[in-house]
């Protein structure tokens, strides 16, 4: 402000942009120039950014020239039937009411219902569903609420459904546009023939968006889940070539998720296993592409030593597996009193280690395959849906009950079903027997056929 | 550039892969009565041919990286055996760098190597006589190798070669000069031989084979105990 004076500026420019600048600061220190604080207040009062009304403005707009007033006068509005005339303030400028229709008049608007003669009727329209005097009712009802079909349905004496009445409605207008229609030709560029009502879609449409509506948070996470391990399934599928053994799983990530969505929606135990397979394709395809891919980086170097190869075919094989899967591989390496790094890497050991190694790992992820397997099952005897081992006290008590299980072992055989019951009650004596009845709700099976086997 | 010739020799051939496998590592005598601080040891770090061929058709030089605390740590080492000899009482690790002959690679090759001059053991005797030995067996592989490379290795002993694409060609060797004369560049008597470790991979090949075995073995059973598993469980689908 100061250079402004000596340079002789003129201040009035940046006085608005230092009162936005002072704003900010305490509301009894900065007083506003054209209005009283009362009225600035109602404004919004001190606003710190961007104020939504300028305050010099607002003194400064009337036009000086115009002379403004402003007159209670009748009008009319072309919207109403009846001519009634109604009064309301006018603003009236240099004593020149203003002219034309009521403003609010444009927006009565209304749709046009295609009507019929009886003539028509007959010829055309006539529907074993549908009486004439149905379907006139309901063609006044479209009339009066504006294809409002929920009112209608409402109003209508018959109980119809809104996509009933819709089709009706539909099938009918497009009947009598074709009729109507002077020669085919017209007829294509109407949107009742380019996009007809289509009532099993419209019903399927409504009830699919229902459901979703209604899905609890729960199946909300789950779907999302689901569909972004599918989304992962097909990525990894179309990056790698396909050719797997369908019989070998190489993981089984979405293993006990499938036996959850099996379990919690009632679906068969196949579309899991469709989803297994499609799971251990995809890894195993990926290990595929990864050794090809290594072997021209490989090819690249013109040189290379065989234990760098080496090395880079492993990482590349382990590659979908974690750390820990890593660190069991060479656990069972070591088991198995094989040397970690071979001592001779020829080209012929290497590639038995490289194959010994892949073959491990396919051993480790068939072993959690079959422990997902058991505790799969085991929570259908059990009756515990949607449980999976551990989360339930229950289910746990009868993982354990039912076979030891030791991780990197062979697992004992499966239990089947009854004869399982039976041998296993041979086995543990008495004390299995109590177990299950003990089992509440769900085990309904259970109780009933303990009953006939016993028998 | 240059005469048509060159260019040939410089033609790659794909799909054959020429590896040359050798041996890096170093022996270790203890100086005993005559060690002092400083040089308690004395060592060799070398690079020889896995059967103690000579590896000079494939190797044009050879530069030991040693610890900065030794004069000269850069030794370069021009002619086979591909050696080198040093005084001390420290392990460190030595650097080795192969550089080949122009038409084998144009890029020089890097082998690491721990100098070790204490026994496993080392509560037991040191002696002067039998030297400590640290090996490591490695195998080189050129890719796509130049017809000249392969031309004059066909029939080498340093060098394994896979068999050739049917209808293959090469140029006849070129003719070697002398043997006599050119200084022996193998290492099948060398002074050190006898404590040379065996290499042999039918030991390993073995070992592997049989480790393999047990896992095919366990898998077969596990993948029998999937589907009955899993054909039991069918029974007790939820309905």
């Amino acid at each position: 402000m100061d250079a402004k004076d000596i340079l002789g500026l003129p201040k009035t420019p940046l006085s608005i942009t230092q009162e936005k600048k002072s704003r900010p600061q305490k509301d009894s220190q900065r007083k506003p120039d054209g209005i009283s604080r009362e009225v600035y207040a109602l404004t919004g009062g001190v606003a710190p950014l961007m104020p939504s009304i300028d305050v010099s403005q607002l003194k400064r707009r009337p036009p000086s020239d115009e002379k403004i007033t402003w007159q209670w006068l009748p009008f009319t509005s072309s919207a109403r039937k009846d001519n009634l005339e109604l009064y309301h303030w006018v603003r009236v400028v240099n004593g020149v009411p203003p002219t034309g229709d009521y403003s609010f008049a444009k927006y009565n608007k209304s749709v046009d219902v295609i009507r019929y003669t009886d003539e028509e009727y007959e010829k055309h329209l006539t529907d074993p569903k549908w009486t004439k005097e149905e379907t006139d009712q309901l063609f006044d009802l479209c009339e009066q609420f504006d294809l409002r079909f929920i009112i209608i349905a409402d109003r209508l004496p018959t109980t119809r459904t809104v996509e009933e009445l819709k089709d009706r409605y539909y099938s009918v207008s497009l009947a009598i546009l074709v009729a109507r229609a002077p020669s085919l030709g017209e007829v294509p560029g109407h949107p009742l023939v380019k996009e007809p009502y289509n009532v099993t879609q419209e019903i399927e449409r409504k009830r699919a968006l229902s459901m979703v509506l209604s899905q609890t948070k729960h199946q909300e996470r789950k779907d999302t889940e689901v569909l972004a391990e599918a989304k992962r399934i097909a990525e990894s599928r179309l990056a790698a070539q396909a050719a797997e053994e369908p019989d070998i799983p190489a993981t089984l990530d979405i293993g006990p998720e499938s036996a959850e969505r099996a379990v919690g929606s009632g679906d068969t135990i196949s579309p899991s296993n469709v989803q297994v397979h499609a799971a251990a394709a995809a890894p195993s395809t990926s290990v595929i592409a990864d050794n090809s891919s290594t072997l021209a980086s490989l090819r690249m170097l013109r040189v290379y030593l065989r234990t760098y190869a080496l090395e880079q075919m492993v990482q590349a094989a382990s590659s979908s597996a974690g750390l820990r899967t890593i660190k069991r591989v060479e656990q069972t390496l070591q088991d198995l009193g094989v040397n970690l790094k071979p001592k001779v890497p020829t080209k012929a050991v290497c590639a038995e280690h490289l194959e010994l190694r892949k073959e491990i790992l396919t051993l480790l992820n068939l072993q959690k395959q079959l422990q997902y397997k058991e505790a799969e099952g085991s929570s259908f005897r059990d009756g515990s849906y949607g449980d999976m081992p551990g989360s339930s006290k229950r289910s746990q008590r009868a993982v354990d009950q039912d076979r030891t299980f030791v991780p990197d072992s062979i697992s004992f055989g499966v239990i089947p079903g009854d004869r399982g019951v039976k041998r296993e009650q041979k086995r543990k004596g008495p004390g299995r027997a109590s177990e299950t009845p003990s089992s509440p709700a769900g085990a309904h099976k259970r109780p009933r056929k303990m009953k006939a086997s016993d028998l | 550039m240059g005469k048509p010739e060159d260019g040939e020799k410089k033609k790659k051939i794909k799909d054959v892969e020429i590896s040359v496998p050798i041996v890096y590592g170093n022996a270790a005598f203890w100086l005993g009565k005559k060690a002092s601080d400083y040089q308690s040891h004395k060592w060799t770090v070398y690079v020889r041919g896995a059967t103690n061929e000579d590896l000079s058709v494939v190797v044009k030089q050879v530069v030991f990286q040693l610890h900065s605390s030794f004069n000269n740590p850069t030794r370069v080492v021009d002619s086979a055996p591909f050696e080198l000899s040093e005084s001390g009482w420290g392990e460190f690790e030595i650097a080795i760098t192969l550089f080949f002959h122009n038409d084998v690679c144009e890029k020089p090759l890097n082998l690491y190597h721990h100098l070790k001059l204490y026994p496993e053991d080392e509560s037991g005797p040191m002696s002067t006589k039998k030297p400590v030995v640290m090996e490591s067996y490695e195998e080189i592989v050129f890719t796509e190798p130049s017809e000249s490379f392969l031309a004059r290795v066909q029939n080498h002993p340093a060098v394994t070669l896979p068999r050739l694409p049917a209808g293959f060609i090469l140029p006849p060797p070129v003719p070697v000069e002398d043997e006599s004369k050119r200084k022996r560049g193998d290492t099948k008597d060398h002074p050190l031989s006898q404590w040379f470790l065996n290499f042999s991979e039918a030991d390993e090949l073995l070992q592997l084979a049989a480790a393999r075995q047990q896992v095919q073995a366990h898998i077969a059973k596990l993948k029998r105990q999937i589907s009955m598993t899993g054909r039991n469980n069918q029974q007790f689908k939820p309905l």
